[in-house]
């Protein structure tokens, strides 16, 4: 390890330490989370601090966790969380409704975005938004402020007229689902926007699209969390922190050069150190 | 989180109540309990029928008595006593109503809170209502207008008044009493209903519509419509029914017949939302209705379109018979059932003609503990060279405890015919649902925002007017409404 890394490391160290000591004012802090899928332990024991105007990477193996962390952060059902807590704005949302997580501001990029036939994309902003303003008590928007609204962000991510007009994610490509699903959370603006493997499928130029949308809502007042298998991504999203997810815990956390350097050992780099 | 959670949450869904169960207090007049030639008779001479009137009635009732109420449906049912039923109520009439001013205001009151204001509906949708309260025609609006075209729009027992011409030639003529069971039962004492004339070539400028509304305890409501439409006319006619809550089973059995004739074109809708009975199955509305279109001229078109969330049984094949050498028939029907509810429903396309054409779109949706089946048949004649048709039968299930049926029957005898035939069968999927919470919306919008979508087909098919209130109907019975 040179030099360069240590002190990386040690920075990470060192904000990692610094935000426990004022955790109640962390965006999302997870404690010792365990997760289990149909009683099998998935998450194992995880940490993970994330503050209002941070971009953190969560880069690991298949199969080690990530997607179920995404899931246990958003509520799904069947993801039972055994052990631990997840707290948000202050908040253990572990009992909380999934929609009312989202109505918090949590907002999921699909893996795996699902084609619901019939429902107009247009139809589906308008609810999601307006739940949203009724969880908050405000008056549904209006039919006017809605398209401009729709303008304004379909222009954001580059994404066609036509696709909003379609139905949500039916015969979308693969590039279009992941576009789509940046195209939502412009909509939505969250403060807390997890990215489920949102590279993966993507040709170059949807990638930059995909990432020229979330440096444009990033800001210092929400926070991405990015779950990616590859680097690829992190050239156009500079994340904060980098951490590395192995067989159900962080194992590594570093700053961007991290995912350089597992680019280029790859995880087998990882596993011969957890041995060590 | 665990699938418990999201059972109780459909359970909590699907389990909405009943919210047109309000009841208006109505003097009504009522025809002795129990069904004789005595009953028919007095049936008649309330409706100060003719001669003719009466003996179609009789020659029904005396048809009814041989027949057996039929058995082949998906339902299940206590056997109904049809001795134990009133067969007219009428609400009593102090005076002819020259305005609206002069209706009773609790029966304005019924349309407020069905929504139908006939007021603001003369105002502002330009909608004719012929508004049907338990047998008797109270209100007909627009008369006027639609009489400078000579389109009679008007209460069944007017048309047996002043238009006994066209009534006696096309009453029967599409459903003849001796067609069935309850159309047998319906030709002997129906009590009003709704009648329509376009005259050829004209292109009705409005929309007709009538609100169907059983009111009275233990009353059937047997009401009949009739729509002719002359050669090159054009009528869009809607029909929507609500009924208020009761813990006795009502029994209604009506019959619709449309006559098409040379390149006249029919579109025929339907909302109906009766109750459904509560949530144990105690209660609601028993359907048995025959509805039924002839497309007798060439190049004729009549098209059904149904939204059918209530009652506790349906028993209903709005059918098309097309006769005429390049007709159209078309069915769309959404039709969903909730806790106990039975619905036997779907179509008949008979094509007689050369090149004619029918297409069936049928969405079923099931929840609770309901049972929804589709029944429909195509039969092609031997004369019927170039017949096409195009069936989709698509069942959507909300939990695991419902059940949907399809029992298509297809018969050609001829070969030049293709028939074709597609049905799914779907689930709710979690995976849909969490996409929606995901994104904020909970559980109960995001089932209605799900079947809307997989209803649409069909939705768009209806009347603007209707449409937004099928889709709030939609999200009603499966929420406290399944939308």
């Amino acid at each position: 390890m040179n030099i360069l890394n240590e002190l990386y490391e040690f920075t990470a160290d060192f904000a990692i330490c610094h935000i426990t000591q004022k955790e109640t004012e962390m965006l999302l802090n997870i404690k010792n989370l365990h997760v289990a899928i149909d009683g099998k332990e998935i998450i194992k024991g995880l940490n993970l601090g994330v503050n209002k105007g941070e971009v953190h990477a969560i880069m690991g193996p298949n199969g080690t966790g990530k997607s179920t962390l995404a899931a246990a952060i958003t509520g799904r059902e069947g993801y039972e969380i055994t052990e631990g807590e997840i707290w948000y704005k202050g908040i253990n949302i572990v009992e909380m409704d999934p929609d009312a997580r989202a109505n918090e501001g949590i907002f999921l990029s699909f893996q795996y975005p699902v084609e619901i036939p019939g429902v107009s994309m247009t139809n589906f902003m308008r609810t999601a938004i307006n739940a949203k303003r009724e969880y908050l008590n405000q008056a549904p928007i209006s039919a006017g402020d809605f398209l401009k609204l729709m303008e304004e962000k379909k222009n954001l991510v580059e994404i066609h007229s036509k696709l909003t007009n379609r139905s949500v994610n039916e015969g979308f490509s693969g590039g279009e689902k992941k576009r789509n699903e940046i195209f939502q959370m412009a909509m939505l603006e969250p403060t807390l926007a997890i990215l489920d493997e949102t590279d993966s499928g993507l040709d170059i130029d949807a990638l930059k699209v995909v990432a020229k949308g979330v440096n444009t809502l990033r800001s210092e007042d929400n926070a991405f969390v990015i779950i990616t298998h590859y680097q690829r991504l992190l050239d156009y999203i500079v994340p904060d922190f980098v951490h590395v997810l192995y067989d159900g815990k962080i194992v590594k956390t570093g700053g961007k050069n991290l995912a350089l350097e597992l680019e280029a050992k790859g995880y087998e780099w990882i596993k011969e150190n957890q041995l060590v | 989180m665990e699938v418990n959670n999201s059972n109780t949450i459909l359970d909590e869904v699907t389990q909405g109540e009943y919210k047109y169960g309000f009841y208006t207090d109505i003097e009504t007049e009522m025809a002795p309990k129990g069904l004789t030639e005595d009953t028919i008779r007095f049936i008649s001479e309330k409706k100060q029928e003719p001669e003719w009137m009466l003996e179609f009635r009789l020659k029904a009732f005396r048809h009814w008595q041989q027949l057996q109420e039929p058995e082949w449906a998906h339902i299940h049912y206590p056997k109904i006593d049809y001795q134990d039923i009133i067969y007219y109520a009428a609400p009593k009439k102090k005076k002819e109503l020259a305005s609206l001013d002069e209706v009773d205001p609790e029966l304005l009151d019924t349309f407020n809170k069905l929504g139908i204001s006939l007021d603001e509906q003369k105002r502002l949708s330009g909608v004719a209502v012929d508004a049907v309260i338990d047998s008797v025609s109270v209100k007909t609006t627009f008369q006027d207008t639609l009489a400078k075209h000579g389109i009679v729009f008007c209460a069944f027992s007017e048309a047996v008044r002043e238009h006994p011409e066209l009534v006696q030639k096309y009453m029967g003529s599409v459903v003849p009493y001796t067609d069935n069971y309850f159309a047998a039962l319906n030709s002997a004492v129906f009590s009003d209903g709704s009648f329509c004339f376009i005259p050829k070539g004209v292109r009705c400028p409005l929309e007709l519509s009538t609100y169907f509304r059983i009111n009275a305890a233990n009353t059937g409501q047997f009401e009949r419509t009739l729509i002719v439409a002359e050669e090159g006319s054009y009528v869009s006619y809607m029909e929507g029914c609500t009924a208020p809550m009761r813990d006795e089973n009502q029994l209604h059995a009506a019959i619709v017949e449309i006559v098409a004739l040379d390149h006249a074109e029919v579109k025929y809708s339907t909302v109906q939302n009766w109750y459904p009975g509560d949530k144990e199955g105690k209660g609601g509305v028993y359907n048995f209705v025959t509805k039924r279109g002839l497309c007798k001229g060439k190049h004729s078109k009549i098209a059904w379109t149904q939204v059918e969330t209530g009652s506790s049984i349906t028993w209903k094949y709005p059918s098309c018979i097309l006769m005429g050498d390049h007709s159209i028939g078309e069915f769309y029907s959404v039709a969903v059932t909730n806790n106990y509810q039975q619905a036997d429903t779907g179509t008949k396309m008979i094509h007689i003609g050369k090149n004619t054409r029918s297409t069936i779109i049928s969405k079923g949706i099931s929840a609770g503990r309901s049972n929804n089946s589709y029944r429909g048949l195509v039969k092609i004649l031997n004369g019927a060279t170039n017949a096409r048709n195009f069936s989709q039968c698509d069942s959507l299930l909300l939990g695991d405890k419902c059940g949907a049926h399809t029992f298509p029957y297809i018969e050609t005898r001829n070969e030049s015919s293709i028939v074709e035939h597609e049905a799914t069968t779907s689930k709710i999927s979690e995976d849909q649902l969490f996409y929606c919470n995901q994104r904020g919306i909970d559980t109960e919008k995001a089932i209605g925002l799900i079947v809307n979508g997989y209803a649409k087909e069909v939705l768009n098919k209806l009347p603007m007017e209707f449409a937004v209130e099928a889709q709030k109907l939609l999200s009603i019975t499966l929420e406290g409404s399944v939308g």
